[in-house]
């Protein structure tokens, strides 16, 4: 089916080009996601140690760090970027973002519960998240509302989950501050960082988040035809009450996947979709496709600007994510007219 | 001055206003008295109602009287001006910021409060300064980063939003780099906390009584001005002005609190709505915000220290569950059109 778009003026063959553009700029991104660190390796080094495994100091750094960092932080970016959409689509709300909207504050909540409750090991707390960030998306959902008047224009999601989100972090401050083991892990794990994570913990998430990312292929057209409104979706055949489900069971499983192996990290479901939106307007599909990659380069980016400016050591990549995306999104707070998605 | 509409039905509504103000004031001290009396007379070494007033007056057991008036009435003191100053900040900035959800806690201000306190405490580590200075000028410096961006409205919540998400990852930023214990008592200090307070009293009362009537008179001011709309304005009320002084007076009235107890988050947000519903007044009231304030925190705190027992939950704890699930409440129920 197509729908007639004013972008739909654009050519496809210069966005596919532009694809390919990004594509190379996430290759650039990995390459000095590889080559940067506490020890600089030259990429004719890197390039050696990955086809032919050697047993030097360069070899350990290559394959035991900086290859499993640099997967983590491209599996995740493109999660949160692609929940970013669906969720901006979903709630037809510019400013949504998982952060804003409570979901990290779920996880979080669910976490420190669950180390007080003795649950050890990285497929629980990986259960914990997925359940904490459910239970809150579906909380703010409720508080907010998708439909009615007014639900788009004034914020009115970023404002419940606010809401959601303090009475979550209350529940986190209570527990962590009870409990000196909870809080030590809950302090690292809340500046969301992509450091010392195994590759073991991207695989215990993999299942939620290709489960995520299915879902997200599935729903990208029924999610379209709704721009157009919930009348003119029933009337091309599609259930605005399913559709929505799916998303936000979609957008569940990548943030709290997501969340799950790296921490909270902020403000990059918000600007990745706005950037793709610049690029190729509003038709879903591209947007998603160069969500998908704008993501792991932005993350992978931060993450390797964390690393270069505080040599030897680095920032957490959540933090370099908030200083970036926090004048982002309060830029678009200040611009008169945001671009709906 | 602004002149009071001397008759008509204008004058029958402020009256009626007034007195629904007045009573619903009452019913907040008497609410905080009773929390009060509750409170001095429970804890840890029980003191059964009738030894109470003897104690007070001068007898009873010296032990009896260092519990009452070494550790329970600084505390429960402390709650009061505290709560009271965050009421009535509350009030003012939702009343300056023409927005219901206009409050210290949503622009920023606990946030960027626990950012100066974190600072002192974590990385000058100075002996000199305390944590209250620093979250005083931490907290003021966002909340005027906000409104400068923001301007007033739904644009200044939102622009509080994202400063408040970003500083919370400087926040965590800051605890990772400190020892566990170091950042653990920096931690209580950031959620707001009672426990062991009670030695500023003095000096926090009397920052009260010196803000406190003029917050009453400007936003007084500020009430006549929205109900008189554009007449006001044209009439020459120096509209913004006024404005500014109110948020100036909101931010001092929240740099008291957080000075007595840290950035407790809520209290602010909660007790003019609170007052709205019991008085059914549109803009919210100063003084009644204040003593529902007072009470608010005053009974959080009993909870936070019965809630697990053995241990001392800081009040921000309950403070922040309790309030963000009336938000939350008070927000659903708005959009879906219900009164409240």
């Amino acid at each position: 089916m197509s729908v007639a778009t004013p972008t739909g003026l654009r050519r496809p063959r210069l966005l596919a080009a532009g694809l390919l553009a990004c594509a190379l700029a996430l290759l650039a991104s990995i390459v000095a996601s590889l080559v940067v660190g506490a020890l600089p390796l030259t990429p004719g080094t890197v390039l050696r140690e990955l086809v032919a495994q050697g047993d030097s100091e360069a070899s350990l750094v290559v394959w035991e760090v900086r290859l499993p960092r640099t997967a983590i932080a491209i599996c995740v970016g493109a999660a949160l970027a692609l929940a970013g959409v669906l969720m901006q689509a979903l709630t037809r709300n510019p400013l949504a973002d998982p952060g804003l909207l409570g979901v990290n504050a779920g996880a979080a909540a669910a976490v420190v519960v669950g180390i007080l409750a003795g649950v050890t090991g990285q497929r629980g707390h990986l259960m914990l998240a997925l359940l904490g960030a459910g239970v809150a998306a579906g909380l703010v959902t409720v508080v907010g509302g998708t439909r009615g008047p007014g639900t788009a224009e004034d914020g009115r999601l970023v404002l419940a989950g606010a809401a959601v989100g303090a009475c979550l972090t209350g529940v986190v401050a209570g527990v962590t501050l009870l409990n000196q083991t909870a809080f030590d892990r809950y302090r690292f794990w809340a500046v969301g960082s992509l450091a010392d994570q195994p590759l073991s913990a991207l695989l215990t998430a993999a299942p939620a988040l290709l489960a995520g990312l299915a879902v997200t292929v599935a729903v990208i057209r029924p999610l379209d035809v709704l721009r157009f409104g919930d009348d003119s979706g029933a009337a091309l055949g599609v259930s605005p009450g399913h559709t929505r489900a799916l998303a936000l069971a979609a957008t569940t499983l990548l943030c709290g996947g997501a969340t799950a192996v790296a921490g909270p990290i902020g403000f990059l479901g918000l600007a990745v979709p706005h950037a793709a939106r610049a690029i190729c307007g509003p038709r879903l599909g591209w947007v998603v496709a160069y969500s998908s990659l704008l993501g792991p380069i932005l993350l992978v980016t931060a993450d390797v600007l964390g690393r270069l400016l505080a040599r030897p050591g680095e920032i957490e990549v959540a933090i370099v994510m908030g200083a970036i995306g926090a004048p982002v999104f309060i830029a678009l707070v200040r611009a008169r007219r945001i671009p709906r998605p | 001055m602004i002149t009071v509409p001397t008759s008509g039905p204008g004058r029958r509504a402020l009256r009626r206003q007034t007195r629904r103000a007045a009573l619903a004031c009452l019913v907040a001290l008497a609410l905080s008295a009773g929390v009060a009396v509750a409170a001095l007379a429970s804890g840890r070494y029980a003191t059964p109602l009738p030894e109470l007033w003897p104690a007070l007056t001068g007898g009873g057991s010296p032990g009896l009287r260092f519990v009452l008036f070494e550790l329970r009435l600084p505390r429960i003191g402390t709650a009061l001006v505290v709560g009271a100053a965050l009421g009535a900040a509350g009030a003012l900035f939702q009343s300056a910021s023409r927005n219901p959800l206009g409050s210290p806690d949503i622009v920023g201000f606990t946030v960027g409060a626990a950012t100066g306190a974190l600072v002192v405490l974590l990385v000058l580590r100075d002996d000199r300064l305390t944590p209250a200075v620093g979250a005083v000028l931490g907290g003021a410096a966002v909340a005027g980063a906000a409104l400068l961006l923001g301007g007033t409205g739904q644009r200044l919540i939102l622009v509080g939003i994202g400063l408040s998400a970003l500083l919370t990852s400087v926040n965590a930023y800051l605890l990772t780099r400190a020892e566990v214990t170091d950042a653990q008592n920096a931690a209580v200090w950031l959620v707001g906390s009672l426990n062991g307070s009670g030695h500023h009293l003095p000096l926090l009362l009397g920052a009260l009584a010196v803000l406190l009537p003029p917050a009453v008179l400007v936003a007084r001011g500020l009430r006549l001005v929205e109900n008189g709309g554009d007449k006001a304005l044209s009439l020459g009320v120096p509209v913004r002005r006024q404005r500014l002084t109110a948020t100036a007076l909101a931010v001092a009235l929240t740099a008291v609190g957080v000075a007595g107890a840290g950035p407790v988050g809520f209290v602010a947000l909660a007790a003019p709505h609170l007052a709205r519903r019991l008085t059914r007044v549109a803009a919210p009231l100063v003084t009644t915000s204040a003593a529902l304030g007072a009470a608010l925190l005053l009974a959080a705190d009993q909870l936070a220290q019965r809630l697990v027992p053995g241990q001392q939950l800081p009040v921000g704890a309950v403070t922040g569950v309790l309030g963000g699930g009336y938000l939350a409440l008070v927000l659903a129920w708005t959009w879906r059109g219900r009164s409240w």
